[in-house]
Parts: C-alpha cells; structure tokens; sequence
C-alpha cells in the first residue's frame, strides 16, 4: 500500500475512501468503529497527497489509514475509553502518540472499540456494545483492544494503535490471525494514553505483517518529555530487523510453563510447527525454566487494580465527562458516587474494589505488598531465561476465540486467557504475537507470542519476520487471506 | 470461610465513591471472595527477603528544565466541563449539608 502510494498509482484520498466505504460494507456486522473522522481523514490524506505532488519527501506510512482504539485522546474527536462516563468527551489535545501519527503523515480513520478502560479480554466489556471476530462473528476479536485487531482482520484498517497492560495488543492479535506488538515499557509516550495500570500500560503497533509492525513502531516509539517513564534512548532499529530475515544461529528459548496443560490441542500443535519452521530456518531451540509464572496471573490482579484504583478517581464529575444528580440539592460527594455509579460498567467497579481492598490498611502487605515481591521474582525468571537465549516464545493465548458471552459471568476463568500474556508486562520487556496457523478442531488462528529483553525490540521484530517468511512460504498465502469473506449478506 | 464480607465491600465502596444498590454489593461480595481466593497465592510465593518492585524501570526523579510552554486555553480547559462559570468549574457545594 505504502509502495502504490509513493508510485502515486493511488492517491491516499482515493484510498481513505476505499477504507470507509468498506467500513461501511462490514462494520454493521463486526462493529470495529466507536467513531468516524471522514472529515479529518479526507483532510490529511489530501494534504499528504499535495504535498508527494509537491514533490516533498514524506514518511514511509504517508497516507496510509489507520484505526486508532478509543484509549487514546484526540483532540475535537470523541473519547470514551469504551465508557459511559466519558460519553460525548472531546479531548482538548493530542496525544503524544497522536501527534506523531499526524506528523507521518497517517490518515486516522477513526476510534475503534475496546473493554471499558482497557479492562477485559473480549471487548465485551465496553459500554457500546461488543466487537465480533472478523473469522466467526459469535466469537470475541479478544480484547481490551478488540476492535483495532478486528479493524484489520475485516480489511477496514491495513493499521491499527492498541494499548497492553496485560495482553490487551498481543492476546487479539492472535484471535484474529494478525500482528501486534508491546514495545519495552516506556518505548512509546503514555502522554495522552486514558491510564488504567500506569506502570503496565503501553501503547503499539497492530498490522497484518510483521514489517508493516515495525514501520508503525518507528512512527511512535521514542523519548517524550511529556512522560517521566518514556525511556531517553535511541529507538532499536525494528524495520532493519525485520527485513533480515535471518535468525542463523540464534537461539530461542521455549518457556516450559507457558504450555502443555490448560493449552487447547491444536495451540500446542501450530505452535510446535512454528519452532520447526525456526529450526530449519537455523535458530537452536532451548528449553528454559520460569517457575515464578505461575503466580503472575495472581500478582496481575492485585497490581493493575490497585493502580486503576487510584488513577480511575480522576472520574469523578467535576472537570469532564459525566455528571449525574447535579439538581441544587445533593453535595460534590454524593453527585459524585452516584456518577461512578451510573458512569462505570461491572467491570471496572469490579476492579476498582479489589484495588481498593488491596490497598487498604491491614492488607496492603498481604496484597499489594506481595504482588510487588513476585514482580520480583517474575523479573528474576526472565533474566536467568535470557541468560540462555536471544528470545523467547509461547502460544500467546492458551485457547483460539471464545463465543461472545461464554466467560462473561467467570471473571476468574476469563483472566486465564491472559496467563501467556501478563508476565511480559510485570518485567517490562518487549512481546508480539504474530500469526501461525488455524487450530484443527475449530479452524481459527493461533498466535505465536516472541518475547526480547527490554530495550531490545529487533529481537522479536527479526524473529518474527523470519516465522512469517517462512510460514508464507509453506502455506503459498498469508494467513489472513484464508480469512472468509464478509458483507455477503 | 468468605474472605470478605458484604459490609466490607460497602465501605469499599463508600471509599471508591460509588453508589451501589443492594443487589450489586450481594453481587460483588461473593465474586470478589471468589477473586481473593484465587490471588491469595502471591503470599506463599513472596518472602521477606525479595524486594518489592513497583515500576519496570529503575528511573528516579525523572526532571525537566521549567520553562513556559504553551498550554491549554481557559476554553479548551472549561471545554469539557459539566458545568463552568467565568473560567471556572462549577462544582456541587463541597462543605457542610447541601440543602
């Protein structure tokens, strides 16, 4: 698409229209969109294309559309963050994120869908209604970020943003047989990012290659004075990496509690191809120990609650967003508690009671406390597994796409489909989930999730780009083309 | 036995500032017993002698030069406002009883 646009064999007008009139094809169906900016759009993508005409040099990604999921502000376009409490909200600025996506010259279609707050794995969870699989419309496209991920498997968006604080990125991506990325924590701003788990959050790349990855990740990563966490380092050179193609001699170190039990037969399956497909291509495979992993699910929702706790008290009636029972006769605290009330879905209340539970004195040690200490040791694994080799690499997700509706009244059994994802966040280091293969028995994609040590993303980007090589080449198609076809009806 | 009782999360949730009617409290109780249940684990795996870790990144006192830069208009700051007055937000009365 970037190549078409830069022989100017399409106009990025010509092809944000082709992008919206599919959307509006498909959408009804797979309900990817919260919001459209035709308007903004048509805007960008006709100055990108006076500008190519103009003969100036542009971006690599100019005037390519992306879908932009709903966490992220804005300015003058809608946010909700998949909430009732910031319905109607319109962001006085840009996020960081924003702004540089502007600046490259991308066309932002619109805001997509997402679990109230980032809060969920199923997109089920957003007050607007869910999202549905672009494979198989009765299963969730995962989640929080589940309508970026859907964007792309339906065609609507060759790009998408997403946010992982535990698998929110990596866990949809391989639902929907697409690619999405969690840079090393602090390698994109969370300048303008709505907060739901500060020292979790992280915002990335979702496409359908890997290098289309890469090239969005070098239009967001980099130092942001506007976020004290963003990390003051050069950006690893991802696009070089995943153009080698090469991973001779490398070696990759398979994680043996992150598999066999509690993983769906045909996960396992792909999974193990995908390792063979790496060995042929000249990668050693090494099995490594993380005997900590198995608390970090426990330690996650203590952590991202306790945090989401504090940062959700910002809604709170007064400067934006909702505001209920404001009739003369109630005071600030009790206009206040019957906002949250009315504002926020089961979830997030959920969520917001167990941080508060877990912060509170008298059990802040017992809870917080230890979820902190396993951080620790989670950090401690990772280190000793790097220790043997380059990466590392699991199913991203225990299961393919559930049916819409079958976890929603289990909250413990839908956090287990995060167990792969969530130690990448604890420890901070960078994780993609790319595509490799439909599971046998319900002929739905599975992920493949490679893990690098922090401040070395080329290392899944090199990896990853060898695995979809080398698959693409075995299958004599990507995966997503296999995808059925939508807007039949 | 239950880890946490109705009554516990109804001052939970009078801390959090959240209404909640009495179906929902019967409702969060027994999920939220069930949640502590299964993150109890954390206190086997943490002993004393591990140090806590809160941030990924071992950065402290993370500054920037104060220099004046330009920043949000009083509009653009009231422009989300539920309700405002000259500049200013218009809360609900903050002190003693409403009337």
């Amino acid at each position: 698409m970037a190549s078409a646009l830069a022989n100017k064999d399409v106009s990025a007008v010509d092809l944000a229209n082709e992008h919206f009139a599919r959307i509006e094809e498909v959408d009804g169906e797979v309900h990817a969109f919260l919001y459209l900016d035709k308007e903004g759009a048509l805007s960008q993508a006709k100055s990108v294309d006076e500008k190519r005409a103009a003969g100036e040099k542009l971006g690599p990604l100019a005037g390519v559309p992306l879908a932009l999921k709903d966490v992220m502000a804005q300015k003058g376009i809608p946010t909700t963050c998949g909430s009732k409490i910031l319905e109607g909200w319109r962001p006085p600025y840009d996020a960081t994120v924003v702004t540089r996506l502007k600046d490259a010259g991308i066309v932002i279609l619109g805001k997509t869908n997402m679990d109230e707050f980032a809060m969920g794995s199923s997109t089920e969870n957003s007050a607007y209604g869910p999202t549905h699989n672009p494979w198989d419309l009765t299963r969730i496209p995962g989640g929080s970020g589940g309508g970026s991920s859907a964007s792309l498997a339906a065609f609507e968006a060759p790009l998408a943003i997403g946010t992982d604080t535990g698998g929110s990125i990596r866990q949809p991506a391989a639902v929907t047989g697409t690619v999405g990325v969690k840079p090393t924590y602090g390698a994109v701003s969370r300048y303008g990012l709505v907060a739901f788990s500060s020292s979790l959050d992280q915002a990335g790349p979702c496409a359908r290659t890997v290098l289309d990855a890469a090239l969005l990740h070098e239009v967001i990563a980099g130092h942001d004075g506007k976020d004290s966490s963003s990390i003051n380092a050069p950006v690893p050179a991802v696009v070089a990496a995943a153009k080698k193609l090469d991973v001779k001699g490398m070696k990759i170190g398979v994680i043996k509690e992150l598999g066999g039990e509690g993983f769906q037969k045909g996960v396992s399956e792909r999974f193990n191809e995908a390792l063979e497909e790496l060995v042929k291509a000249g990668a050693e495979i090494v099995e490594v120990s993380c005997p900590n992993f198995e608390y970090a699910l426990a330690a996650y929702y203590l952590i991202a609650p306790s945090e989401a706790s504090s940062n959700l008290a910002r809604f709170d009636s007064m400067r934006y967003g909702l505001r209920v029972g404001d009739d003369g006769s109630r005071g600030a605290e009790e206009v206040m508690s019957l906002t949250r009330q009315a504002g926020f879905g089961k979830e997030v209340k959920r969520r917001i009671i167990l941080g508060t539970y877990a912060l509170s004195s008298g059990y802040y040690d017992a809870y917080y406390g230890s979820a902190q200490r396993v951080r620790t040791l989670i950090m401690r694994d990772y280190e000793a597994a790097f220790a043997k080799a380059d990466v590392l690499v699991s199913p991203t997700a225990p299961t393919t796409a559930f049916k819409i509706g079958e976890k929603a009244d289990d909250p413990v059994a839908m956090y287990l489909n995060d167990i792969a994802t969530i130690p990448v966040n604890m420890a901070g280091i960078g994780g993609m989930s790319l595509p490799c293969g439909l599971a046998p028995e319900d002929g739905l994609p599975v992920g493949f999730q490679i893990m690098s040590p922090a401040m070395k993303d080329d290392l899944m980007y090199q990896v990853g780009g060898t695995l979809e090589a080398a698959l693409n080449a075995k299958w004599g198609s990507t995966l997503i083309s296999q995808a059925p076809a939508l807007g039949a009806k | 036995m239950a880890a946490i009782s109705r009554d516990e999360v109804a001052h939970l949730a009078r801390l959090a500032r959240i209404e909640m009617s009495s179906d929902e409290l019967d409702h969060l109780a027994s999920e939220l017993d069930q949640i502590l249940h299964a993150v109890d684990r954390v206190q086997e795996a943490a002993k004393d002698d591990v140090p806590p870790t809160s941030h990924p990144l071992p950065l402290k006192n993370v500054t920037r030069p104060d220099v004046v830069v330009p920043s949000l208009t009083p509009q653009d700051a009231l422009s989300g406002a539920p309700a405002s007055d000259e500049q200013r937000f218009k809360v609900p009365q903050i002190l003693g009883d409403a009337e």
